[in-house]
């Protein structure tokens, strides 16, 4: 009999106070709290966290991959969304 | 956002692959640019990783067997701390490795399922027994070391999910080897009766790890478009070469000869080893080795016997979201 497969979470970690959570990887677990103590032994095995989310991965919407250029594109020629893009006299000094 | 249903049925059967977008893709490899899950891929290049990422996560899987044999046995509370925690870490590794294989569109279960039922294989070197509390100092130390030589080109790879899943393996490996190589000094420091222990070790385990770099190049199978695609960096003769060369030197210093009378170093400083017996390697591949029918038999019977806890876990998340969902009605 093949075995059931159980619902894949990913894992976000906050690694030290002030820092986002960040992405680290996924798991497999029946219910919410099954994740986070899964999430704790698989991926803060020496310390790398002080805080967990996991969240079902059906429930993440992700930009598609091809269509990058029409989603990011746009940004790409808006140079003047950067501070470097204005001149500053160097009297003026650091600003 | 590495869920399998984002990533099903592309390619396997589609009968001709648009010519211009392999070029792309080998474009995008060429520069060195990492694959990402969603990206679009040549069907043989996500078979070929299915079956490598899920070979190495059985590895790490089946890997806990020798080790765990000597949990209950290690000689001091330090060393049983360690061994533990090591065992734990390959499980890790091998979770790592499954969630990375299943962003290529195979669930894990279906992945789990071949391996138990003997159709994917795993590596070579955990057919052999955990004789004697050496072979665990053996094990961390050259077994380890030769999974390091081979997984950090990988940390390389051009498939984001396995080379990321990769970096986290060998920052933990290296705690692996050390704690072996202590194990062994401790042995070679202690009696005539250990250092003996550890020499017996060396001799049984020496060519076995040799063979874990896989065939020699010119039979390697899958090595020209690994290497094409930048998921193999370096071949299996040069690293098995690299390892050789780091090792002669660590077991020198240990007071252990190397089991290969023959054995000499070159003008270029290589250690150049006697041929190696491939005869050995097939036969334990094809399932001849000394624990391959121990090691399955150990799988099937850890995964049948926690089928209860699986189908009860499932269970109760099941009744929790049906009580959720009454108490919303009411």
């Amino acid at each position: 009999m093949a075995t059931p497969n159980i619902p894949l979470w990913e894992v976000f970690i906050r690694s030290r106070n002030g820092l986002a959570h960040k992405h680290v990887g996924s798991l497999h677990a029946t219910d919410a709290t099954l994740a986070l103590q899964a999430a704790r032994d698989i991926y803060t095995r020496r310390g790398e966290g002080l805080s967990i989310w996991v969240v079902p991965s059906n429930a993440i919407t992700a930009s598609d991959p091809s269509e990058k250029g029409m989603m990011f594109e746009p940004a790409e020629s808006k140079i003047y969304r950067h501070p470097t893009f204005y001149d500053v006299p160097e009297e003026v000094g650091h600003m | 956002m590495y869920t399998q249903a984002l990533n099903s049925s592309e390619g396997e059967d589609r009968p001709l692959e648009d010519a211009e977008r392999a070029a792309q893709f080998q474009a995008r490899i060429d520069a060195e640019e990492r694959i990402e899950p969603n990206d679009w891929m040549p069907a043989a290049y996500r078979k070929t990783l299915t079956r490598q990422i899920s070979q190495h996560a059985h590895s790490e899987i089946v890997g806990m067997l020798p080790e765990g044999n000597w949990i209950t046995r290690a000689p001091s509370l330090r060393r049983k701390a360690a061994l533990l925690a090591k065992v734990q870490d390959e499980c890790g590794h091998g979770l790592y490795l499954y969630a990375a294989a299943e962003t290529l569109g195979s669930s894990r279960e279906e992945l789990v399922d071949l391996m138990l039922a003997g159709k994917a294989k795993y590596s070579s070197i955990f057919n052999y027994p955990t004789l004697t509390w050496a072979d665990i100092g053996t094990i961390g130390w050259l077994v380890d070391g030769a999974a390091i030589m081979n997984q950090i080109p990988l940390c390389r790879c051009s498939y984001g999910p396995y080379a990321r899943a990769m970096i986290r393996v060998c920052k933990e490996e290296s705690f692996h080897q050390r704690q072996g190589f202590e194990i062994m000094l401790m042995l070679c420091r202690g009696t005539a009766e250990q250092k003996a222990m550890a020499q017996d070790a060396l001799n049984r385990w020496w060519w076995p790890v040799l063979m874990m770099f896989g065939p020699p190049d010119q039979a390697s199978q899958h090595s020209d478009t690994s290497t094409r695609w930048k998921i193999k960096r370096f071949s299996n003769d040069e690293l098995r070469q690299k390892f050789v060369d780091a090792t002669v030197p660590q077991a020198q210093f240990l007071g252990l000869t190397i089991p290969d009378p023959g054995m000499k170093q070159n003008e270029n400083g290589n250690w150049e080893y006697s041929a190696i017996d491939w005869d050995e390697f097939k036969q334990v591949l094809a399932g001849n080795g000394p624990c391959n029918r121990e090691r399955l038999a150990a799988r099937r019977k850890a995964h049948e016997d926690g089928a209860w806890v699986r189908e009860a876990a499932m269970a109760y998340a099941e009744k929790r979201k049906q009580r959720a969902a009454l108490q919303a009605a009411e």
